[in-house]
């Protein structure tokens, strides 16, 4: 659809036509909140979306919760954990849990899960949040340990978030497939109802277990997708929906004019990032030439791009990683200032006096990837801008066949540098710069159960690819959430929308 | 009559196959199916484990003939997508397609002939200007932004209608009228010219003469010539709208057929955009190919040609 479009605005026209005649559902405990993807499988190992995190944090339970706040590591299904050696984790678990379907939870349904999602040949959707499993073996009814394949440090915090714990008998019985229309776990929301992709019903898990997740307090949370962004907000001035998240900022804008709605803005995990072809893969181009790559980096006015664009709480990022993460040292990074006149003589100095021209790829935010490409244009780099779709690009990506483009990564909301600088550093397919010594240190990094070491070497590596300008680092990217006076909540800088957070006014 | 119908089922089921080898070999050019797959979020490696699961790795011919095979035996696979039965997943949504596609063409029609006539019958009078506005008004609007309007103004303003969704009857009214409005100005142009075709022909001018009343005349005599070509454009209109309106479904919410195929294009779901696309061909296929016969039934000059 075309979105920029219809952005054509439902909220302006709706401004001079607005009758306040909001009656939200807080009279039947119902909160009504959109979706804007259609969910592929409530099954959260089966899908890769944003809504998919949701319904899993509302549904099911892992062993640890981080705390979104303090970043706190707690118990959830398991009260404790201690490493046995670098490749063990035991974990006592909580023993008055019980299942949506009253089946009580044990370590049998921590060794199935486990065994199950590790198993390559099942298929899990997102390979990276569990393939560092090998297995797990339950050494009696409510103790259980989880073997991993080798050293993996980050393992309490795939632990904490995308590894939920399903039941044993009924996912043996049902699959995935099953799981996803009638979805059974431990969390704070039992699913009532499933129209794949279009309309889910949860309801209050009133024998939740006590979590670190807190209370559910909203009896009812009712989802519908809606894949147009204007119909969302209409649905909201009619009384229809209580509450929408990723407003476009400018929607965003208007709807915080008006008194019967709370807008809050919020950041992301996502970062913007030009990726350039430092290894020259796509042929001898001019970005292997560390003095060109410097000139991008100088090229662009990212305070600009944020202020004007991106809006709210988005912030310049200067590191290949979001500054929350884990091993994310901000203060390593080298940050290039935005100075097109010393970008030009970088330029000259590497032997392009009159610039040059390049392909430059982009597969979303196309408005973004224009202002960069003008601020490029700017200081001399000529670009044939070429918006493709997601896979066609990840493909010309992983042939290495892309000299430069606007890239993001969002992280799957883990908390830790290896999920963003791991993942295009260590020479797999999508690693442009193919360094050696970046390597070097990831390497360490991630395998060392060390928090001090691990600290050091992300922050070396980060010093490495920063200097070198693999990349142009370009910001981080924030989401809006709108909803009545009648609902309270304060969302939190995951984009993860968390009900048992929020609460009738 | 019976060969002429049978050239015309032959070349149908021809486009029907054509339609889908091209579909297929046009969804392998625009981009990597494993890495739509996969999804955002995912490595290389992920993509490559996908890319050997779903067997992406052999020739697209060899793929192609699979799907054909247990196509033509009523199997039309997974979703990649959703991992659930290509079948029951378009059958859901094809309900949703289709009721609107009814209630559409039927909006368009009522709406359209009685306009057409009158104005046929008023040449160049009030109403014929209202008319001829009115279709030039339909042609030329965007039907996401009278979607909105209707939403605007009956949703949010008066609060009648729900702006969105299929719970009830209720919300099928705007979406009718969006898509049944963006096919009335053709129905209604060529029922006019219709009409005043056969308004001054002389097989009227004889019924006059006879003094047959004037309702018999319109509706008898004139009507009923008129709205031959009326009938196939009709047809025709059917088939475009039981493919789905993406536009409409997609504001309106309306989780139908057109916005799962659009939806399934952008996600490389190929065992749900191939049954899709063979799906609408059928529609349009099945759709003029009736129209043709009712056209050679109604003027046996067109069998032979």
């Amino acid at each position: 659809m075309k979105r920029t479009v219809l952005k054509s605005s439902i909220a302006g026209i709706a401004l001079m036509a607005a009758t306040g005649a909001a009656w939200a559902d807080k009279a039947n405990d119902t909160l009504r909140i959109a979706f804007t993807k259609e969910l592929e499988n409530v099954d959260s190992y089966f899908n890769s979306s944003r809504e998919g995190v949701v319904l899993q944090r509302a549904v099911w339970d892992g062993l640890i919760y981080r705390d979104p706040v303090t970043n706190e590591y707690k118990g959830n299904l398991a009260t404790e954990w201690t490493w046995i050696d670098d490749t063990t984790i035991e974990f006592k678990l909580r023993e008055d849990v019980t299942f949506h379907d009253g089946s009580a939870f044990t370590a049998d349904d921590v060794v199935y899960t486990v065994n199950f999602v590790a198993d390559e040949a099942n298929g899990v959707k997102t390979q990276r949040n569990v393939n560092w499993m090998k297995s797990a073996e339950k050494v009696d009814d409510f103790t259980v340990r989880i073997m991993l394949k080798e050293k993996f440090p980050a393992a309490i915090e795939f632990l904490s978030g995308p590894v939920s714990i399903y039941p044993s008998d009924y996912y043996a019985e049902v699959g995935p497939e099953g799981m996803g229309l009638k979805p059974v776990g431990t969390g704070p929301y039992k699913v009532v109802d499933v129209t794949p992709g279009q309309h889910f019903v949860l309801e209050k898990n009133e024998a939740y277990h006590d979590s670190p997740k807190g209370q559910p307090t909203i009896g009812n949370v009712d989802i519908r997708t809606i894949p147009d962004v204007n119909t969302q907000i209409a649905e909201l001035f009619s009384g229809t929906l209580d509450m929408i998240w990723q407003v476009p900022s400018d929607q965003a804008e208007k709807l915080s004019q008006m008194d019967q709605f709370t807008v809050a803005n919020e950041s992301t995990m996502r970062v913007g990032y030009l990726a350039m072809d430092a290894a020259g893969r796509s042929g001898e181009g001019p970005f292997t030439d560390l003095r060109v790559r410097q000139a991008v980096n100088h090229a662009i006015n990212r305070e600009e791009l944020v202020e004007a664009l991106l809006k709210g709480k988005s912030q310049v990022i200067s590191t290949p990683c979001f500054p929350s993460q884990f091993g994310c040292d901000v203060e390593a990074a080298v940050s290039y200032d935005y100075d097109p006149e010393k970008a030009k003589a970088l330029l000259a100095e590497a032997g392009y006096p009159d610039g040059f021209t390049t392909d430059f790829y982009a597969y979303r935010d196309r408005e973004y990837a224009e202002a960069i490409s003008s601020y490029l244009n700017a200081v001399g780099i000529q670009t044939n801008f070429k918006m493709l779709q997601y896979s066609a690009l990840r493909e010309l990506n992983m042939k290495g066949e892309t000299p430069i483009s606007f890239q993001t990564w969002g992280s799957y909301s883990v908390n830790d540098a290896s999920a963003m600088v791991s993942q295009f550093f260590k020479h797999g397919s999508l690693d442009d710069a193919r360094d050696d010594e970046t390597l070097g240190y990831l390497e360490i990094a991630d395998s060392s159960t060390d928090p001090e070491v691990r600290k050091e070497n992300y922050t070396k590596a980060i010093e490495r690819i920063t200097e070198q300008a693999f990349w142009a680092p370009m910001f981080s990217y924030n989401t809006n959430y709108v909803h009545t006076k009648d609902v309270a909540y304060t969302p939190t800088a995951d984009e993860v929308l968390r009900f048992t957070t929020m609460s009738w006014n | 009559m019976l060969q002429f119908i049978l050239k015309r089922l032959g070349l149908a089921v021809l486009v029907a196959f054509t339609v889908s080898f091209i579909s297929f070999s046009l969804l392998f050019l625009s981009g990597d199916p494993a890495a739509a797959l996969a999804g955002e979020t995912a490595s290389g490696e992920d993509i490559e484990a996908l890319r050997r699961l779903y067997g992406f790795d052999r020739p697209m011919l060899v793929q192609y003939g699979e799907w054909l095979l247990s196509a033509l035996q009523g199997d039309f696979g997974e979703s990649y997508y959703f991992k659930l039965p290509v079948a029951s997943l378009i059958a859901e949504r094809l309900s949703v397609t289709m009721l609107l596609g009814v209630c559409g063409i039927s909006f368009a029609l009522l709406t359209a002939v009685p306009l057409g006539v009158v104005a046929a019958i008023r040449p160049n009078s009030i109403i014929d200007r209202v008319a001829l506005f009115l279709s030039v008004a339909g042609q030329a609007m965007p039907s996401f932004w009278f979607g909105l309007i209707l939403i605007v103004v009956f949703a949010i303003q008066l609060g009648w209608l729900p702006p969105s969704g299929t719970a009830t009857w209720k919300h099928f009214i705007m979406p009718t009228i969006v898509l049944g409005y963006y096919a009335m100005p053709a129905i209604m142009r060529l029922t006019r010219a219709g009409m005043l075709d056969v308004l001054s022909s002389d097989y009227i001018r004889t019924a006059r003469a006879k003094g047959a009343n004037e309702t018999r005349v319109m509706f008898r005599h004139a009507l009923r010539n008129a709205i031959i070509p009326v009938v196939s454009l009709a047809a025709v209109q059917m088939g475009f709208m039981l493919g789905g309106s993406i536009v409409v479904e997609s504001i309106f919410a309306l989780h139908g057929a057109g916005y799962l195929a659009w939806e399934s294009i952008a996600r490389n779901d190929l065992p749900t955009v191939q049954a899709l696309i063979l799906i609408f061909s059928m529609f349009y296929i099945v759709f003029t190919f009736l129209a043709d016969v009712l056209n050679a039934w109604l003027d046996p000059r067109m069998r032979s040609s």
